[in-house]
């Protein structure tokens, strides 16, 4: 199997600050690729490495093989959806969308062809005359991938695309993205703060702190194991125990993280292999699908329990603010971490 | 419930804020005080006076007596096309023309650096020597202009020393751009006038590009295109509302100068030379009047030029 994109201990420094530290990553061809992690954490300037925005300070970055580092971004084989869609305020729809044709010396009819092609692929067959500021937040953004994908990259860099539509058209664009990568099987690495939209879409995440990477691993070993910390709370929730608690209820110091919906209250007897505590019921969040409680440690630490909320469970009874309860977990759903483990595969 | 008590706001309070919540009340009484005075200010002393230098173009002047007689004629407007009238309209409407493009060109790589590249101090300093040379008088400018360009000037010097002054006299040779000296060609004139109205040109067009968000470069980049590709498909097109703003400077500015023409050049009248003239020494002033009338015709003419080639779309 041929890598897409291969970074080896890529650094990138502005003056003193480390943006991108030390940074190997393997990204598979045809695969969707995430890279995510808080602001400033490393990851949309690793984007920029590959799209050619930036250059490395040290270490080598090959694309689909060929070394990178240097080559001016006109001269690379990928394309990007840009975070502000970055569209072309002074031509319309088709001119946008047919630029990269353009500018590479394909003949007009030819491009204008491909260029109503790509428009077709994302459902805006027939919007070629207008301009861009005729377009809605979620129309704009199907031009810019129209734009990119027209030039058939092996490789497209999506920059937090979706961060700027709401909720419903998100989800819905998730989607779309995920069927279109499928279909043209070509390699996506997808910038991204949102750990639902990574872990929904990717065939394999990278989580960046602090210009790091922390893992990098599918979305369902992401959560089921969490390598380190910062994993474990950045990626859904989690209740990191450490320190004496955790020798007392692991029998070892080693930190470990459970997560809230492993958590239930007790009911009958403890099961060999469960673990109990308790403590005070300081808060109730209704949510929905679930509930949210805070439990108060004897130690101080707050313990979060999410139970999902199903019609035939006893209603009546509900929990009070200020009720003192035990809650147990399975000793397997008990997830060891590793904060001493660095970055980098 | 604890009720809260909700200060009641007084009925009358002191004149001062009665008038202020009538205001408030009166969107289009508090618009109209602000708009009023200087509407009146532009209408009736602006407007008003040029309307009325201009109805004068309509007056008949006597050769013979010098006096000014308000018999209405159409005199004045069609002695503008005589060759000799008509040729001072054509020198200083080419010299706009020309001295608009030049300053296009040069002021574009200045503003391109001010925008793009300067921040912080760097830029402050750009913009502080972009307008110093707008703090000092206008006529002095001019006037230091003609002592650089003399015979024996600095300019002179440096084309001396350089040993070009085969080729300075190759250029002063040219019919329509040289004279017997620089400071009295029309190559030196049309240098003061770039010179003068630069930094008109240059800002707008820094405006314009300051406001081009960098994204669009990486894109057009992304996509594919060379630098050169980037400039002429995206940079420049999006920089014509600048270049335009900064052209109705350079364009008017020079069409209605008349200190630069008497100063610099060859001798020969510019229309706003020509108006001065008119209106001073002879004391015609329906033919100045009608000369004026002249460069609101062409600005006019050229507005709606850059109009028809969408330079304002972009505003």
């Amino acid at each position: 199997m041929t890598l897409a994109v291969q970074f080896s201990n890529v650094s990138r420094q502005f003056g003193e600050v480390k943006a991108v530290d030390r940074v190997s990553i393997d990204i598979q061809d045809g695969e969707f690729f995430s890279l995510l992690g808080p602001s400033g954490s490393g990851k949309t300037t690793c984007l920029r490495l590959i799209a050619g925005f930036e250059q490395p300070s040290t270490g080598s970055i090959r694309i689909h093989g060929a070394e990178a580092a240097g080559l001016p971004p006109y001269q690379r084989d990928v394309n990007t959806v840009f975070q502000d869609y970055a569209l072309f305020p002074h031509m319309n729809v088709l001119d946008n969308v047919a630029y990269g044709l353009k500018v590479k010396g394909v003949g007009k009819s030819e491009r204008q062809k491909r260029a109503e092609e790509a428009l077709d692929m994302v459902a805006l067959g027939g919007y070629g005359e207008r301009k861009p500021v005729q377009l809605s937040g979620g129309q704009r953004q199907r031009v810019a991938l129209a734009r990119a994908l027209v030039n058939r990259p092996r490789v497209l860099l999506l920059d937090e695309p979706l961060g700027a539509l709401d909720l419903k058209l998100r989800e819905q664009m998730q989607g779309e993205l995920k069927k279109l990568q499928r279909q043209l099987g070509i390699t996506f690495i997808f910038v991204t703060h949102d750990q639902t939209e990574a872990l929904s879409m990717s065939d394999r995440v990278a989580v960046f702190n602090k210009g790091r990477i922390e893992q990098v691993d599918a979305p369902r070993h992401l959560y089921m194991k969490p390598a380190t910390t910062f994993v474990a709370e950045f990626v859904g929730t989690s209740n990191v125990i450490r320190g004496d608690l955790a020798r007392q209820l692991s029998g070892n110091p080693q930190p470990f993280s459970i997560r809230p919906e492993h958590v239930r209250f007790a009911e009958g007897p403890l099961a060999s292999h469960e673990i109990e505590v308790s403590g005070l019921l300081h808060d109730i969040q209704y949510q929905g699908s679930a509930t949210r409680y805070e439990l108060k440690l004897e130690n101080g630490q707050t313990l979060n329990i999410s139970q999902a909320n199903v019609q035939w469970l006893d209603v009546s009874k509900q929990h009070q603010t200020g009720q003192r309860i035990s809650a147990r977990w399975a000793r397997e759903a008990m997830i060891p971490l590793h904060d001493n483990v660095v970055g980098g595969a | 419930m604890n009720s809260v008590t909700v200060p009641q706001t007084p009925a009358s309070g002191s004149p001062l804020r009665r008038f202020s919540n009538l205001l408030y009340r009166r969107p289009n009484l508090y618009l109209s005080l602000l708009l009023v005075p200087p509407l009146l200010w532009f209408g009736a002393i602006y407007l008003g006076s040029l309307l009325t230098l201009l109805w004068q173009g309509f007056y008949t002047f006597d050769d013979f007596t010098m006096a000014v007689t308000p018999d209405l004629t159409l005199a004045n407007f069609t002695a503008l096309f005589q060759p000799s009238n008509f040729d001072i309209i054509l020198r200083t409407l080419s010299m706009a023309i020309v001295v608009s493009i030049a300053s296009a060109i040069v002021a574009f790589p200045i503003a391109y650096y001010m925008a793009r590249y300067t921040s912080g101090k760097t830029k402050a300093f750009f913009y502080i020597a972009v307008m110093m040379p707008m703090w000092a008088s206008y006529i002095v400018k001019a006037y230091a202009w003609t002592l650089l360009l003399a015979k024996g000037g600095v300019a002179q010097w440096f084309v001396q020393h350089l040993g070009l002054e085969p080729v300075l006299q190759l250029v002063l040779g040219i019919p329509g751009v040289g004279g017997s000296t620089l400071s009295t060609s029309h190559l030196g004139r049309f240098m003061v006038f770039v010179y003068i109205w630069l930094p008109f040109m240059i800002l707008p067009i820094q405006a314009s590009l300051e406001r081009l968000p960098p994204s669009l470069l990486q894109a057009s980049a992304d996509l594919g295109a060379k630098p050169r590709q980037t400039f002429m498909q995206v940079i420049l097109p999006l920089s014509i509302p600048g270049i335009a703003a900064g052209s109705i400077f350079t364009f008017s500015l020079t069409l209605g100068d008349f200190i630069v023409p008497q100063l610099v050049g060859p001798p020969g009248y510019f229309i706003g030379s020509m108006v001065y003239a008119q209106q001073g020494a002879i004391g015609n002033m329906p033919m100045a009047a009608a000369f004026t009338l002249v460069p609101i015709v062409l600005i006019a003419i050229y507005l709606s030029i850059v109009k028809r080639l969408g330079a304002f779309d972009a505003l």
